[in-house]
């Protein structure tokens, strides 16, 4: 006990006096979940007030791309121009604009879409009210004998940048909008074949089939998902194990400096060592994760960013930190203890913890992986932290939810630590 | 002068991993309590190799040794109680003081802080750093260094000391600082083993030198008894180019 209280005061000063360690444990922790809060946070708006500006090429000039014109302007995330300066947009204007990347996105409405799509129609309701013929004197109409419309393009040009999300949702909302129109282009139709009939007036023409999002909780309580719900955990995560870096470029120093050959050579046992290195390491984490629960909820809000919701449970929380503050731990020390230079250990730290970031799902969700890197994600112990963090934080899940992932972390800190020891046995033989 | 051996060494080898020769070849060596034994041999001879071994760094591949009567493989922990080691390196955290890390290495060997205060407080006196005590070793010159890093070493009053090369890269003040202390402490029956390319100092403070080299003890004896019996030498110098030769030892 002696020998592991002094391995503490003697890691807590050495911290202490190391200015570039602290910022990398706290500063950048902090600016690190800020930006990327305050970068992602326009995508998990319902209404964003960032909207953004897109091309608009009217070759139609008719009723329908008039309609497209003012139903694109309601979209919420778009904000048509149609115009530079005073002259209109041409399709090759347009392009360039685009290929310059100056816009990400143009439409172009291509000639006679209106008319086209008139004909279409009334083809359509030709043929239905042919049906009716003989049964139904009244509906009697003319046979129409032009010849069958061509499909018609809209074309829409992407800049290369743009990510498929963001295409998938302006094709999603363009299709919706087109298909909408047309809904109301065969009731209007209908309407004009069929009369000012009593009974058509009750056409209800809203739409039948609606939708409502709801988020549940594994509590049962309303969770509202925004972009500091999900930062402050995923994010919280990756600096918890960018402890690795720290803490292996600690052990290697130790060895560098002659400090551990040493302790080598004292009574003290490697386990004592490290365990002072250890236990530090995890107040760091508790701190840094204190550091950002308070930066959630005093400076997210200053910043117009919502505030951040700890649940009922702050216990919960601070048991998943732990735990992930101790698989970071075990990590830092197998590979301080595996490395013999900053040369080896400080890139190859970066890089693991960048890699089990990514394999863990701090920046893409684990659902929206390929298959193979999904079942890669299930042994990531950053994937493990994230998911336990999300059933506290989003799912407002109990301790019963989060004991599977809590139990990965804390068999993962024993392995790493009981292999580092193995090795640095193993090492005094070679 | 107890005669009763303090180390025994017995058919000791060394190979390192993907090594093509031997560190050390069949090393046999006893170390009677009380001696200044001096290792002394060229570059790459293997004495680092014999002191890991001996303070319980390295594992040998083959062989036994056993210290204070203990088998090293099987009480290694329990005899490291009893020894104390001196690096070549300044094996000491820059940004501590010299207070901090010898009240740091100190309680490594399970002493409370009311135990070190005075002894830590006594050495630094003894070896004029007592001024410098709460002052950074980072601002501390090579010769300061190298005397924090003996009181490293010495602070639970060991049975048995290493010196790796103590005086090396140091002024003359430190250099005679350091070796009045072995003196003093070696005076008080601590038996130390050193090595060092010093041969004039080895000469002036061993009771035994032995050289070694190619892995392989080649001579042993007192140093007035090596200079003797060596044809021409004047002194422990002459003996060792006798003895390994003028070659450059230059390994890699």
């Amino acid at each position: 006990m002696h020998r592991f209280l002094a391995s503490i005061k003697k890691e807590f000063l050495l911290l202490l006096r190391d200015p570039g360690g602290l910022v990398i444990l706290f500063i950048m922790p902090i600016i690190l979940v800020i930006t990327i809060t305050l970068i992602q946070d326009a995508t998990f708006k319902s209404v964003s007030s960032n909207s953004i500006d897109i091309l608009l090429v009217d070759k139609d000039q008719g009723k329908l791309s008039n309609e497209i014109q003012k139903s694109f302007s309601d979209i919420e995330f778009l904000d048509p121009i149609s115009k530079i300066g005073e002259t209109p947009l041409t399709e090759e204007t347009a392009k360039q604009l685009v290929a310059a990347g100056e816009y990400q996105l143009a439409v172009v409405i291509p000639e006679g879409l209106s008319i086209e799509l008139q004909k279409q129609i009334d083809k359509n309701i030709t043929k239905i009210l042919e049906e009716f013929e003989g049964t139904e004197d009244s509906l009697k109409v003319p046979p129409i004998n032009e010849k069958v419309p061509s499909n018609k393009v809209v074309k829409l040009y992407f800049d290369p940048i743009t990510q498929e999300t963001f295409r998938s949702s302006v094709i999603f909302a363009v299709d919706k909008l087109v298909a909408s129109i047309e809904t109301r282009s065969i009731y209007e139709a209908f309407e004009k074949e069929l009369g000012e009939s009593e009974s058509l007036k009750s056409f209800n023409r809203d739409n039948f089939v609606k939708y409502d999002q709801i988020n549940p909780s594994l509590s049962g309580k309303s969770v509202l998902p925004n972009s500091v719900q999900h930062n402050i955990p995923a994010w919280t995560l990756f600096a918890i194990f960018f402890m690795i870096l720290p803490l292996s470029l600690n052990l290697v120093h130790e060895k560098g400096q002659g400090t551990f050959i040493r302790l080598q050579t004292t009574p003290a046992k490697y386990g004592t060592i490290i365990a002072g290195k250890a236990f530090l390491f995890l107040l760091v984490s508790l701190l840094q994760f204190t550091l950002i629960l308070l930066l959630g909820i005093f400076v997210f809000p200053k910043l117009g960013l919502p505030v951040l919701d700890l649940g009922d449970h702050l216990g919960l929380l601070y048991l998943v930190a732990l735990s992930s503050g101790l698989a970071a731990i075990g990590l830092g020390i197998l590979l301080g203890t595996v490395f013999n230079s900053h040369e080896q250990a400080a890139p190859f730290g970066a890089v693991l913890v960048v890699l089990l970031a990514a394999i863990g799902g701090v920046w893409v969700p684990v659902f929206a992986m390929p298959d193979t890197m999904q079942m890669i994600a299930k042994v990531s112990p950053m994937n493990w932290g994230l998911e336990a963090f999300y059933d506290c934080f989003l799912r407002k899940g109990s301790l019963k939810d989060i004991l599977p992932e809590i139990g990965l972390l804390i068999v993962f800190f024993i392995s790493t630590i009981v292999i580092a020891i193995l090795y640095y046995e193993k090492k005094k033989t070679v | 002068m107890d005669q009763n051996p303090l180390i025994q060494i017995k058919n000791i080898s060394k190979q390192y991993k993907g090594a093509t020769f031997l560190s050390l070849d069949n090393v046999n060596l006893e170390i009677k309590s009380g001696e200044v034994y001096g290792l002394l041999g060229p570059n790459g001879a293997g004495k680092t190799t014999l002191i890991s071994i001996l303070c319980g760094l390295i594992k040998p591949s083959s062989g036994d040794v056993s210290i204070f009567g203990k088998d090293l493989k099987q009480e290694t922990k329990e005899i490291q109680k009893e020894i104390g080691v001196v690096p070549q390196e300044y094996a000491l955290y820059p940004k501590l003081t010299a207070r901090e890390n010898l009240f740091y290495f100190g309680s490594m060997f399970g002493m409370t802080k009311a135990q070190l205060k005075p002894i830590i407080s006594s050495h630094l006196e003894a070896l004029g750093l007592l001024p410098f005590a709460d002052k950074k070793i980072k601002t501390f010159s090579g010769g300061m260094k190298r005397r924090v890093n003996l009181i490293a070493g010495i602070l639970h009053d060991p049975k048995l000391l290493f010196l790796d090369e103590p005086t090396v890269g140091v002024d003359v003040q430190s250099k005679q600082a350091i070796t009045t202390k072995l003196k003093e402490l070696n005076d008080v029956g601590t038996t130390i083993i050193y090595t060092s390319h010093h041969l004039r100092e080895a000469q002036d403070l061993c009771s035994l030198v032995g050289i070694i080299d190619s892995g392989k003890i080649i001579a042993e004896n007192t140093p007035a008894k090596l200079i003797s019996e060596t044809k021409d030498a004047r002194n422990l110098e002459d003996v060792f180019i006798e003895l390994t030769g003028r070659e450059l030892r230059d390994y890699a």
